[in-house]
């Protein structure tokens, strides 16, 4: 039996100002899984996806991908397994152009040039931003710039996607295209985030976080309709889902 | 001036300042971003381009203090760069001028302590301190320009894999474009911490106080988006260098187009050909 694609077990963080961000999360990923992580602010969502690629280290539990431990010694493996999207793209665009950026890391890898190309190709293509490669990624415009992120982390081949709040700040459009993007991923994906709507369109499994710890995992079917829970955990339901007829459990 | 909800005049927000500082961001960046399209220049190799453009420097600033009329013929380098890169000579004119007030500074002094007359221009005495800060003025929008011209037309990251190859350490090279993508970051905040100041406080100037609070604000945000930065490069497997993109190799024409600028160079250095022109022309009149 094959290993989980992601694993963490018992994992608590604590800030160096003494505040615990997480606490005895635990929780595992399937290879392919879609798995949103839902939660207010503070709730521990960009501490958590910080911990799978090893920027923040636990104080106690552990974090495997791939049945590898998260350690110095494992980060080279991890970090091309887990292929990160920062929450603000202009973070992540580093290079003089979407071509040479897109370059950035496969270029890394040590790969050949023809690889390169082919990549940043293959990358672009996907994410519909072939026509930008000459384009300084400074002047474009936000849902440009997700894309470009995104070809970015893609052009490296990373078998799971962690993605930090993908669709803020994009207008309806752009956010929608990212959707349909999303969903034609076969990768591993985890998404923290606070569009419940793209929760309801791209993840098949649900994590909720409240003061750093897992309050519920479940379908989205199960949590969406749990409004005590979403309460508690300073969310609501999605919109889609409120035009919903009620389950049947709750009907008068 | 439109009303506001009492009645009163609303005055726009002062964005001077904010739109100042954007704008040489955008004519930097833009200046970067030239490189990536194609020009007369991008056969050549970056080595050939950048000892090219070391050796006008060299030549232009070996001229003594008071040199001139010499100076004028090496113009030719920054505008032949510019015309074959396909560079936009407003850009890097705003830049050089941007750049103009440490040259000023250099030589602001020199009319007050050389003030002996070197030379009687239409009449009127012109002392050696106002020539020379006219040299220093001349020879720095020269080699400005000539840098400018080159950053355009070759590229930071390109230059720099070119630097390598003329056997600059791999460290310095490194520096020398994590400072510049810093420094766009930086010059970020500061642009963002400035148009907020100025929506809230409706003036362009800043109070002392408010000065030394906005500075402590964006060392901490440029520490902390910094730190953001390299997280999203170590992610994408930056390990401390960064790899070459495109390794050039040295040709026939790479040689040609040196020697060209050598001897361009070194015949503009030895002859003052305005003299000389002036003389001939005299002569020719005479």
């Amino acid at each position: 039996m094959s290993a989980p694609a992601v694993q963490l077990c018992h994992v608590t963080y604590t800030y160096p100002d003494g505040q615990t961000a997480l606490r005895d999360v635990s929780f595992q990923l399937e290879e392919g899984e879609s798995v949103a992580v839902i939660g207010g602010n503070g709730a521990g969502k960009s501490t958590l996806l910080l911990h799978l690629n090893g920027f923040l280290t636990p104080q106690r539990g552990s974090v495997h991908v791939g049945g590898l431990q998260v350690a110095r010694e494992t980060m080279v493996p991890v970090r091309r397994a887990v292929g990160m999207v920062f929450q603000n793209p202009d973070d992540q665009l580093f290079m003089s152009t979407v071509r040479d950026d897109v370059a950035f890391g496969p270029t890394n890898m040590g790969l050949p040039p023809g690889e390169i190309e082919q990549r940043v190709h293959a990358a672009l293509d996907t994410v519909g931003a072939t026509h930008l490669q000459a384009r300084p990624p400074h002047r474009l415009s936000g849902g440009e710039k997700r894309s470009v992120a995104i070809a970015g982390v893609l052009a490296m081949s990373p078998s799971i996607l962690v993605l930090d709040e993908p669709s803020d700040g994009l207008d309806p459009a752009a956010r929608r295209r990212l959707i349909n993007l999303l969903r034609r991923f076969t990768h591993t994906r985890l998404i923290a985030t606070h569009d419940l709507d793209l929760v309801l369109d791209v993840c098949s499994r649900v994590l909720v976080l409240r003061q750093g710890q897992v309050e519920a995992d479940g379908s989205p079917e199960v949590v969406f309709n749990d409004v005590a829970l979403l309460q508690r955990c300073q969310l609501e339901q999605p919109l889609g889902w409120q035009s919903r007829p009620p389950p049947p459990c709750q009907r008068g | 001036m439109p009303g506001g909800r009492c009645g009163l005049p609303v005055a726009p927000p002062s964005v001077h300042a904010v739109s100042g500082m954007g704008d040489s961001l955008h004519a930097l960046h833009s200046l970067d971003a030239m490189a990536s399209r194609p020009s007369a220049l991008t056969p050549f190799d970056p080595r050939a381009r950048i000892l090219a453009t070391l050796t006008f420097i060299v030549a232009v600033v070996s001229f003594e203090r008071y040199a001139v009329l010499a100076l004028l013929p090496f113009a030719a380098f920054p505008l032949a760069l510019c015309a074959a890169g396909g560079i936009s000579l407003r850009s890097v004119a705003r830049q050089v001028l941007v750049a103009s007030p440490f040259a000023i500074m250099v030589g602001i002094f020199n009319p007050l302590l050389d003030t002996a007359p070197l030379l009687n221009l239409l009449g009127v005495p012109v002392s050696g301190g106002w020539v020379s800060f006219g040299s220093i003025l001349l020879r720095f929008a020269l080699t400005v320009s000539a840098v400018l011209g080159l950053v355009a037309s070759t590229g930071l990251p390109t230059i720099c894999a070119g630097l390598e190859q003329l056997g600059v350490p791999r460290v310095f090279t490194l520096q020398i474009l994590l400072m510049q993508r810093y420094a766009v970051v930086l010059a970020g905040e500061a642009s963002r911490m400035r148009m907020a100041h100025e929506l809230r406080a409706g003036v362009t100037t800043l109070r002392l106080a408010t000065y030394a609070s906005l500075l402590g604000h964006l060392l901490l945000r440029s520490l902390d988006r910094a730190q953001r930065v390299h997280q999203a490069m170590q992610a994408r497997g930056f390990d401390g260098q960064l790899q070459r993109l495109r390794c050039a190799a040295w040709q026939g024409r790479d040689s040609v187009l040196l020697a060209a600028c050598i001897f361009g160079c070194g015949l503009a250095r030895s002859i003052n050909l305005p003299r000389e022109l002036g003389h001939w022309l005299l002569g020719l009149f005479a």
